[in-house]
């Protein structure tokens, strides 16, 4: 009876473990593997030797450090960036009553929009080519700033156009977070710091920031996690050859090494995506250690 | 702080659109005396409540003005108004000690009122010896018993010296052994303080027990005012009689024929100077002398032993409640065998009111 | 009578104040609002004017005044974007339905039936929730290659529907079902299959709702799966498809066709946020990850 029982739960759980383990626990193995067999072919599917010279090599190549530190301004600028502005919104979503339903459903459309597509609409906006300038561009001369080719120009404005795309896409989920976690501040607080006379600036010091710390951490983690995959972005703004453009992403590294022109190397991307899974996991837990020192409860 | 409230109304607009104005509190015309504990009674959605934002400054009137002393305060922000407010649910930082908490409100001090650290230290210190917490002061709310956690809201509001001290049903959250320690503390506190201190409560056993006056609030409108025994004594109407007291006032149908009152066809008091008219008759549970040839006689159903005293259960015909109790001395044995017991009633402790309008209809009672 | 006069101007500043500051606070709200707009009006713009009237404004111009279908035709017409279309819903359908007939079971299992190791195998499941998609990328399309599934519906769907969080989410939502309902259908006899499919599921639904919503975002919206395992054009999605689009598109680089291309992908996802925006949000809120 009892073993009856037991084959019926593993039973139900066949077609998961199922799909789980072709697609997620042997792959996991099996990358490891390839980061450590040299000189795979994956054509005849052999292999030199065992070592750590694929990681070596990823991190010499050129293409890789250019991706990582496109990655690192990338997270460094919008993690930030966006956390502040999303909390700012929020904030002042909270303030208003009339037409916060019609913000707040305007805020996150950008979150069902594909990103590829919308991706284009900003290529557009920025791009210079021969026959215009581009919208802003021309936003820019009323400024009486000269013309800048955001998508194929200088490098730190394919990383501007790179950082405003990027916070434009994840300011939706941010601000839908941090709107909710507000408005479930009791508001019993705000009514005794009101009897108190607390300044407004105070009241958000003191009360609301420690209160919604948890949701900021949360956010902040994953958007760190988020920020350091990087890549659909980039490919919607530059193209799919982003190492000809500047402004791969480590995971666009991985993904190029593995198919592509340059691709071929799943060796290569296995040790790259591994040090991304490295630096990833030191930054989480770097910022969980931060986060029970500074979320109040 | 004298705290004047003149013709003090508030309405909220009807949610759904339909319907009329919900009237919270109609008319208050109230002059509370400096340094008094006042309780504001009344079941629950009868403008208590809404009575004690508008004096704080949460909500503004919708007509009618609030004086604090000589100041007009109606329309000030509640930041500048200078009242302590003690939430139901106290409303603790939690991510702050008790002794933060205690001192927010003298971190905004500004200009002339500035603090320094050692001073503000020392205030929050005499607020927490006030209400005896001091030795909690590094603890988290969350670390810290109900009852502690209201003392810790009472130090918080007291600790800038308000003028006025509002409690919003300070004692609902606590269990019966505490709410009893708990309301002595906070009469004691008022005391020693001398803060005028409002304070809201649907539990009339709290509010006669400590306080000065007691505002009898129904529907947004006030019944009665005074000390606690007077309005005992002399209720101004039905609503009034039945609300104080435990156990509650019992309620009869009742006819009054040639200045006698008569229940069910006995005559049972006199009540001199009313006119024939059909009453109702309200009689306290400690209005009741046994008696073997009484008037007043009703069916006995059992008896309670209380100790100290004993309470007979009893129906009656003419009876609005199911039963009828009354509170007599232990000492005056009653004989359950017997199907019926007869009473004789103190005019005193007997009031009658109009059946049409539950005005109390006053008689002599000598 | 000068405490009077003190208090009137506290009293009309704490207004002013208060209405200066709901004005600045609007205007931000509606920059913001224009902000995240914009792109989509400048989309529809362009997408209604003609090649040869786009190509003409060396300054854009901000609205047009001869709109033309133009484009629709030629995004429908010149590519094969009723394909990508198509092939995208094919796989939005099936990879849901499959996930949801594969996470339901097993969420089953996880929080009503009781069997050996059911514990460690929880914890397992966990684990693997921390497991980033990119390591396991590489694998997947060094398998599905081959497997010679590269360019076919299988290999595009098949490594798509995993998902742990969801089982997690569901079994979550199933232990919430009082335990005496399960025991009340015992007595009556009902088996556990059908107590899934008659009582679980039904009370269930707004989270099975939830989780479909999400998923249907993703697989809309995936791009790095089926770029890696397709290069035939005829089982480009359309995330892919616009890739393709831009690079090689209409033969010449006709913006305003490629921008009618991007509304009519956009279309439908929005469509269905703005029907399903509280549920869409509240998922969201409960399991997104995006950001």
């Amino acid at each position: 009876m009892k073993k009856k029982k037991s084959l019926k739960g593993w039973l139900y759980l066949l077609p998961a473990i199922l799909f789980l383990g072709c697609f997620m626990v042997y792959p996991l193995i099996d990358v490891l593997i390839y980061s450590v067999e040299e000189g795979y072919n994956s054509a005849s599917q052999t292999y030199t030797g065992i070592g750590l010279y694929n990681y070596s090599y990823v991190l010499r190549d050129p293409y890789f450090l250019q991706a990582v530190r496109n990655t690192f301004l990338l997270v460094i600028i919008t993690v930030p960036l966006s956390t502040g502005i999303a909390l700012l919104i929020s904030l002042g979503l909270n303030a208003v009553k009339p037409l916060r339903k019609l913000y707040q459903t305007i805020y996150f459309l950008p979150y069902v929009t594909n990103t590829l597509a919308v991706g284009l609409v900003f290529m557009i906006l920025f791009k210079k080519t021969a026959y215009t300038d581009g919208l802003v561009n021309l936003m820019l001369r009323w400024f009486g700033a000269g013309p800048v080719d955001f998508i194929d120009g200088p490098y730190w404005a394919k990383m501007f156009v790179l950082c405003f795309y990027t916070v434009w896409v994840v300011m939706p989920f941010k601000v839908l977070i941090l709107t909710s976690a507000l408005a479930s501040v009791n508001p019993e607080y705000y009514s005794a710091a009101k009897m108190d006379a607390t300044r407004s600036f105070r009241v958000f010091r003191k009360i609301t920031l420690p209160m919604i710390s948890p949701m900021i951490f949360y956010l902040v983690i994953t958007g760190f996690i988020g920020a350091f995959k990087a890549y659909s972005d980039a490919v919607a703004l530059f193209g799919t050859d982003l190492n000809a453009a500047g402004m791969n992403t480590i995971v666009g590294y991985v993904y190029d090494m593995l198919y592509g022109n340059s691709g071929g190397y799943p060796s290569f991307a296995s040790a790259a995506a591994l040090i991304l899974f490295a630096i990833v996991l030191t930054i989480t837990c770097v910022n969980l250690l931060i986060s029970k020192k500074h979320v109040h409860y | 702080m004298k705290v004047v409230l003149q013709n003090l109304t508030k309405r909220f607009p009807n949610r759904n659109k339909k319907g009329d104005d919900v009237i919270a509190v109609n008319d208050f015309n109230f002059e509370i005396p400096d340094g008094k504990l006042i309780g504001l009674l009344g079941p629950s959605g009868c403008g208590k409540s809404t009575t004690l934002n508008l004096i704080c400054g949460l909500e503004t009137p919708t007509s009618g003005r609030i004086l604090f002393g000589e100041d007009d305060v109606t329309r000030l922000p509640p930041e500048n108004r200078g009242v302590g407010l003690v939430f139901q649910n106290y409303a603790l930082y939690p991510h702050l000690t008790v002794q933060e908490n205690i001192m927010f409100p003298l971190q905004n001090l500004r200009g002339a009122d500035k603090l320094t650290r050692p001073q503000m230290l020392e205030k929050a210190m005499t607020a927490a010896k006030l209400v005896q917490i001091d030795g909690l002061m590094e603890r988290k709310p969350s670390e810290l018993s109900g009852g502690q956690q209201q003392r810790v809201a009472i130090a918080r509001a007291l600790v800038k010296m308000p003028r006025v001290l509002l409690l919003d049903e300070p004692l609902s959250n606590l269990d019966a052994r505490l709410r009893l320690q708990t309301r002595e503390e906070i009469r004691r506190i008022q005391q020693e303080t001398g803060i005028t201190t409002i304070f809201v409560t649907h539990d009339q056993d709290e509010a006669m027990s400590i306080s000065d006056m007691i505002v009898v609030m129904k529907d947004g409108v006030v019944q009665q005012i005074g000390a606690p025994q007077e309005v005992y004594d002399s209720p101004v109407n039905l609503f009034v009689a039945t609300f104080l007291g435990t156990p509650p006032i019992n309620v009869l149908d009742g006819e009054v024929k040639g200045e006698k009152l008569y229940i069910g066809g006995a005559a049972v008091c006199d009540v001199p100077g009313v006119g024939d008219q059909p009453v109702s008759v309200g009689i306290r549970p400690e209005g009741f002398t046994l008696d073997e040839n009484g008037p007043f006689e009703v069916s006995l159903s059992r008896v309670e032993v209380m100790g100290r005293d004993t309470s007979v259960v009893s129906t009656h015909p003419a009876s609005r409640n199911p039963v009828i109790r009354s509170i007599i001395p232990a000492r005056n044995k009653v004989d359950r065998t017997r199907r019926t017991v007869r009473f004789t009633l103190m005019p005193e402790k007997v009031f009658i009111f109009d059946a049409r309008d539950d005005r109390r209809i006053c008689f002599d009672a000598e | 009578m000068q405490n009077k006069i003190d208090f009137d101007r506290i009293e009309r500043r704490a207004a002013a104040r208060k209405r200066v500051f709901h004005a600045a606070d609007y205007f931000f709200l509606t920059v913001w609002a224009l902000i995240v707009l914009f792109p989509f009006y400048w989309m529809l713009l362009s997408s209604l004017k003609s090649y040869s009237s786009y190509n003409a404004e060396y300054i854009p111009r901000f609205f047009t005044l001869s709109p033309t279908l133009q484009n629709y035709q030629d995004a429908f017409t010149a590519v094969p974007l009723a394909r990508y279309f198509l092939n995208t819903v094919i796989f939005t359908v099936v990879t849901t339905g499959i996930m949801m007939a594969v996470i339901i079971p097993a969420a089953f299992a996880f929080a009503r039936l009781e069997f050996a190791g059911r514990q460690l195998a929880f914890t397992l499941f966990l684990s693997l929730m921390m497991i980033p998609g990119e390591l396991v990328v590489i694998t997947n399309f060094v398998t599905i290659t081959n497997l010679h599934l590269r360019n076919t519906f299988t290999g595009l769907i098949l490594p798509s529907v995993t998902s742990v969080f969801y089982i997690y989410l569901l079994k979550e939502n199933f232990e919430q079902i009082p335990d005496e309902l399960y025991r009340a259908a015992r007595v009556d006899g009902t088996r556990d299959f059908e107590y899934l499919t008659r009582v679980m599921i039904p009370i269930s639904k707004p989270t099975l709702v939830t989780i479909v919503i999400l998923k249907v975002i993703e697989c809309w919206n995936s791009y790095v799966w089926p770029r890696l395992i397709t290069d035939d054009a005829r089982y480009f999605l359309v995330s892919n498809g616009i890739q393709e689009i831009r690079e090689n598109g209409f033969g010449r680089e006709n913006i305003p066709a490629m921008m009618a291309a991007v509304v009519v992908i956009s279309v439908p996802l929005i469509v269905l946020f703005l029907v399903f925006r509280n549920k869409v949000m509240a998922g969201v809120s409960r399991g997104g990850t995006k950001g």
